[in-house]
């Protein structure tokens, strides 16, 4: 019987010829810290090999995205302590300066196809839309992987989504992967593997493709993955990866899956409502809903084609007097091309603060927050109680485009009615 | 291991935000102060109340969101003995475990808050001796006890350091 993308990936990474279901010592090709979850992976380090010293530090990258600037003194202490472990180690250390840790591994060519990649973060499994494996582990898991380059795994069964039809104006890869969490639920794909393909999805962006990819936690999934493609190919040539030597591994066609379809055609917008990501609903059941707060941005939904969308629909309008619009680049290079392109423009003159990147409102304890009764919609990807800051508030997922015209009125807003 | 305590009721979807929420990360390098607000979204009495040997009992999916380890960590420096949840998000079971907090999976239908049970992880039998009544846990697999036994990873992967090689 043929093989998925997964468990060829761990066959390459543990040297075996492994299926779902198998325990797994594998080979990591790259481990991902940030500021918050580091400390932890530091700790368990040296109380495993009593010292401080990564085996492989060529293998790990560190970004501070949680708390930065520094928001308190406790944080600063904490990036002090980070810098002086990243400098002694011999590790690529983005600091606070080039943005969030997720979307500089996919723009700086640390994830490539084939790969096996960990990340002390649960929204590592964005990387897959580049055709790797990528998936989020603790900090004591992390501490192993400093102290031998290695992990334990059990081999995921694999669901695929198969999603056809033609998406609207306005429709994005966001409304695609709150739809399918909605359908199979907060636990729906727990520890698998979530491929996505069908017509669809062979020709939304890498943007879009981030996206899905990095919503896979949502449901449960341990990856997401997207497989390799003429588009994957062009987005590896734009950020500098000039070919890739070795055969790209795919699932085969007679792989052993679940598989889940979807049609697109005619799907409005999708709202994830209060409190969890899988309370789904089309954007016509809650048009109206007074907002306090938007936010656009974060690891999910902060990309240069998220906010050109959202600048489109802003463009020559103002945000609604009593909203507060939050917009944060994912990444330096994306805030960049931002600038240039006018688009961070329309945001100041529509009245909205721009901020630098980072994960911003996304985590809840550093800037951005709202208050107790408030309402914030938000093209992040967690609206768990407490998640942005009150236990009383309330927030609302949505896309890019809905974000903004929702900005304008100050209720929920279909985009496509703007 | 037998563990013997009360029980803490929760339902389905019991996220990482409920357990350590994300306006008290500044506490995160002090986690018994973490500690002191485990579970507060969940239920905001529970870490004023919540007694050394007691469980947390749960629905569907409990851990769910983020990779955060301070959550199993807090609900172990709580005092809690173990987690009894029908399911658990992937993540967070794999970090209990590897910070020693024993994981159970079971129909958790008959147990209601306040209930004395009494758990036997080698055996997986949950009893409610407030109800009288015997519950079947999925087995834990043999080399998670024996991490949970070692006290977490970091203790197992020392008593075994060729996995270091």
């Amino acid at each position: 019987m043929g093989k998925t993308i997964a468990e060829k990936i761990f066959s390459l990474a543990s040297g075996k010829d492994v299926k779902a279901g198998d325990f797994v010592l594998a080979k990591i090709d790259k481990a991902m810290v940030h500021d918050i979850t580091a400390p932890l992976a530091i700790k368990a380090l040296e109380r495993i090999t009593g010292e401080r010293k990564v085996k492989y530090p060529e293998r790990v990258i560190m970004a501070f995205d949680h708390q930065v600037p520094a928001d308190s003194i406790k944080a600063a202490e904490t990036h002090k302590m980070l810098r002086l472990f990243a400098k002694e180690n011999g590790i690529l250390n983005y600091d606070v300066r080039e943005g969030i840790a997720h979307q500089i591994m996919v723009e700086k060519g640390h994830a490539l196809p084939n790969q096996l990649i960990v990340g002390a973060d649960s929204h590592t499994c964005m990387y897959g839309a580049l055709s790797c494996f990528s998936t989020g582990i603790g900090s004591t898991d992390m501490g192993f992987v400093f102290a031998t380059g290695k992990l334990w795994f059990k081999v995921p069964e694999t669901i695929y989504f198969e999603v056809n039809g033609k998406l609207e104006k306005y429709v994005c890869g966001k409304d695609i992967i709150l739809k399918l969490i909605g359908m199979v639920g907060a636990d729906g794909a727990n520890y698998k593997a979530c491929v996505y393909g069908g017509d669809t999805i062979r020709k939304i962006g890498m943007s879009d493709r981030f996206t899905m990819c990095n919503m896979a936690i949502e449901m449960g999934g341990k990856a997401g993955i997207v497989e390799f493609d003429s588009i994957t190919e062009k987005y590896l040539k734009e950020i500098g990866i000039k070919e890739i030597k070795e055969e790209i591994l795919k699932t085969d066609e007679d792989a052993k899956f679940e598989k889940v379809e979807l049609d697109v055609s005619g799907m409005e917008p999708q709202v994830a409502k209060p409190h969890r990501v899988d309370n789904v609903c089309g954007v016509s059941e809650v048009e109206g809903t007074k907002v306090d707060q938007v936010f656009i941005g974060s690891c999910t939904n902060g990309r240069y084609e998220d906010l050109k969308v959202a600048a489109e629909i802003l463009r020559g309008e103002e945000v609604a007097k009593n909203v507060r619009l939050i917009v944060i680049p994912a990444s330096r290079s994306i805030y960049k091309k931002a600038l240039k392109d006018g688009i961070i423009d329309i945001f100041v003159e529509a009245g909205a603060l721009v901020e630098f990147p980072c994960c911003g409102p996304c985590m809840g304890g550093s800037f951005g927050l709202i208050a107790s009764g408030e309402v914030s919609v938000s093209t992040s990807n967690r609206n768990f109680v407490g998640r942005q800051g009150s236990p009383e508030g309330k927030i609302y997922l949505v896309s890019p485009a809905t974000a903004a015209a929702t900005a304008i009125y100050g209720e929920i807003t279909d985009p496509r009615k703007v | 291991m037998k563990l013997k305590g009360r029980a803490w009721k929760f339902g389905d979807n019991i996220s990482t935000d409920h357990i350590t929420p994300g306006r008290y990360y500044h506490l995160r390098s002090n986690l018994p102060e973490l500690a002191k607000h485990v579970m507060e979204d969940a239920n905001p009495e529970f870490a004023k109340k919540v007694r050394a040997g007691d469980f947390i009992v749960a629905g569907n999916n409990f851990g769910c969101g983020s990779s955060r380890e301070h959550a199993p960590i807090v609900i172990k420096l709580a005092g809690v003995s173990a987690v009894i949840a029908k399911s658990f998000a992937r993540i967070f079971y794999r970090n209990a475990i590897n910070v020693g907090l024993p994981v159970l999976i079971a129909d958790t239908d008959k147990i209601d808050e306040g209930d004395i049970l009494e758990v036997d992880l080698s055996s997986g039998i949950i009893r409610n001796l407030t109800k009288n009544l015997e519950i079947k846990a999925k087995p834990i697999p043999d080399v998670m006890i024996k991490i949970l036994e070692a006290g977490g990873l970091v203790e197992y992967v020392k008593e075994h350091s060729d996995v270091l090689v």
